[in-house]
């Protein structure tokens, strides 16, 4: 049976491409008015990254080949 | 997506960008495809009841917490953090963190050993049919019409937040709601309840980070908040001295046995909805870890609920006002906060996973709602009233036809709701009523071997039915909340919380004044149900920092930590 640890893992991942995606596109497309306040942060990018990383960790580590 | 698009109304306020629209649509496809795969996994009636009684003890207490970790629930304390300042964190410690503890230690072996698959099933166990009727009818109708009630105020909110056509919130979410739960049972409820616990975490914890950062640290953004409101917006227990000293017009009394001691027990230990996730644990000492684990996780939720709404009060240039007034005024309300902090930091993407985190949270409750009504209908209604010897396969196929028949009378208040608005405050002070007297009748079957059948009946019966007559007289006459909690000055949440504390006394007294008077029923009939009487089943031979009590006892010291430091 996969993991639910998997799922999470799945979603974590893809959201955090995605998110990582279009921050890194408003970086280098800098929109004339970004509409949030503390724009300069870019928290896509580093939210984006982390989740990322948080969910190919748990993707790897619960993959279904893995599991007993 | 074009879908989307062409439901969208004008008023907003928020605009999704496509990623935004992808995210969402990839949560709805993928909690789609968790049911889907666990539908060959809910073949019998452990499986699709109980998810076959093998949670481990971290599925179990995430998905015990997420449960109650709804999307009103989140937007409803931000905005009470906004109106009321750092009291509403009350509702997440002492209002929590004590009982999950007490559930963990105290009730779940007996809930464990009698091997109940439900709260009414215990008091059959304990008390006999009655009680069991009495509790599993009013739950099983309250849970539907919650759920129901819950779903029009959150299409009510995506209408305001996405501009979201009413109807369209409403039948996606049911019809995929009751597509997964059906499939898969609860496993796949309990599955997209930790799923969503992840979400929710990741799409709402960028709020307090970017918010901290803007108001210049905790240190300026009580000061910012002292300018703006009070001084006692962010102090915990220095107000609680009087009803007049702070903004929720309470005192300690009301936080401390009303709150703490009555409606937390009772609700973190007797309702059905969250207890139904511990009972699916794999052994006993998972489903005493599982509450544990849940309480520590807990104390933190105030970091994305209450934080929000704090620093909305320091950094929003606008005010906030009462649903009514916004209502007449057109300006923004107390319980838009959390929505106003996301669209105030999130760009394209981050909104998309923070509206998911509100979406998933709506979903998860509904799940939770439609798998806890589905088994007490099918094993405490239907099968001891209905059809007594039908085969396990039967009662799986009425547990899914009933998971159906309970999205579509959800979906049924909904829409009454929405003709009658008043119908909602009814609904929920209905289900008010239930908790603090179901508490008192478990808490003493489970403690005192003296109490009887009857006494539990009675005691169960009669505390609701002075929780009703509190209400009532309040309702018709406002000037009685001063009888009521005892203070003049006292407010509508002091109400809840001394109606819950006397209500929860009328219980204890007629069920030992009825237990009393009745025949006392053979230690024989009362083991495995009653302390003294039952042998709790030891956890193994296991290292101290696996032992439930040592986690419990680390949470106890964090909690007394957390409450003084915010003193």
């Amino acid at each position: 049976m996969i993991s639910i640890w998997f799922f999470i893992g799945i979603s974590l991942a893809i959201n955090g491409a995605l998110i990582l995606a279009a921050g890194i596109y408003q970086l280098v497309n800098p929109p004339a008015n970004p509409g949030v306040v503390l724009f300069n942060l870019h928290a896509g990018v580093w939210w984006g990254a982390a989740l990322l990383v948080f969910g190919l960790i748990y993707c790897f580590k619960f993959a279904p080949g893995r599991q007993s | 997506m074009t879908l989307l698009l062409a439901t969208e109304v004008p008023t907003r306020l928020v605009r999704l960008a496509p990623v935004d629209v992808v995210i969402v649509v990839f949560y709805f496809a993928l909690v789609l495809a968790i049911g889907w795969y666990l539908k060959g996994r809910s073949n019998t009636g452990e499986d699709f009841f109980m998810a076959g009684r093998e949670m481990t003890a971290w599925v179990a207490g995430l998905s015990f917490l997420s449960a109650n970790l709804g999307a009103l629930e989140l937007m409803g304390w931000a905005g009470s953090a906004y109106q009321y300042g750092i009291l509403a964190t009350h509702w997440y410690w002492i209002g929590a963190i004590p009982a999950m503890l007490f559930l963990a230690l105290v009730m779940m072996p007996f809930y464990y050993i009698s091997k109940t698959h439900s709260v009414p099933g215990y008091l059959k166990l304990r008390f006999g049919e009655p009680s069991r009727a009495l509790s599993a009818v009013s739950f099983a109708f309250m849970t539907v019409l919650m759920s129901g009630v819950n779903m029009f105020a959150m299409a009510k909110v995506m209408q305001i937040v996405l501009g979201w056509d009413i109807n369209f919130s409403i039948w996606v979410s049911s019809l995929t709601v009751a597509i997964y739960v059906t499939l898969g049972g609860l496993r796949s409820a309990i599955f997209n309840e930790v799923l969503q616990f992840f979400l929710i975490w990741a799409g709402a914890l960028l709020i307090p980070i970017l918010g901290l950062y803007e108001a210049g640290g905790w240190t300026n953004l009580k000061l910012q908040i002292a300018q703006r409101a009070s001084d006692q917006y962010v102090h915990l227990w220095s107000g609680l001295g009087s009803f007049s000293n702070n903004p929720m017009g309470i005192n300690w009394v009301g936080i401390v046995f009303g709150l703490g001691a009555i409606i937390s027990m009772g609700y973190w230990t007797t309702d059905f909805l969250v207890v139904q996730r511990i009972l699916a644990a794999k052994d006993i000492r998972s489903a005493e870890m599982a509450p544990i684990i849940g309480a520590a996780f807990k104390m933190f939720v105030p970091i994305i609920v209450i934080l929000p709404g704090l620093i909305g009060l320091a950094v929003l240039p606008e005010k906030l006002v009462p649903e009514s007034v916004a209502a007449i005024t057109g300006g923004h309300s107390y319980n838009d906060v959390l929505p106003l902090m996301l669209a105030r930091y999130c760009g394209p993407g981050l909104l998309g996973l923070g509206v998911t985190a509100l979406i998933a949270g709506f979903m998860s409750g509904m799940a939770g709602n439609v798998s806890a009504f589905t088994t007490v209908w099918t094993y405490d209604i239907y099968r001891p009233f209905f059809n007594s010897k039908a085969s396990d396969h039967h009662y799986v196929n009425m547990g899914r036809w009933t998971t159906i028949i309970g999205v579509l009378i959800s979906v049924g208040t909904a829409y009454l709701v929405m003709q009658f608005a008043s119908i909602m405050d009814y609904v929920q002070a209905l289900f008010s009523f239930f908790i603090a007297p179901l508490f008192g009748t478990v808490v003493l079957g489970m403690l005192w071997k003296r109490a009887t059948g009857a006494g539990g009946f009675w005691g169960l019966l009669c505390g609701t039915l002075s929780s009703i007559g509190m209400w009532a007289w309040v309702k018709v006459d406002p000037s009685a909340l001063r009888y009521v909690a005892l203070s003049p000055h006292a407010k509508g949440l002091a109400q809840d919380m001394f109606q819950a504390l006397w209500s929860f006394i009328v219980c204890v007294i007629v069920t030992v004044l009825v237990s009393l008077a009745t025949k006392p029923l053979p230690d024989s009939a009362l083991n495995g149900l009653v302390y003294g009487l039952t042998e709790v089943p030891s956890i193994g031979d296991v290292p101290f920092y696996q032992k439930p009590l040592f986690w419990a006892g680390v949470v106890t010291v964090v909690f007394l930590i957390l409450n003084i430091i915010f003193w």
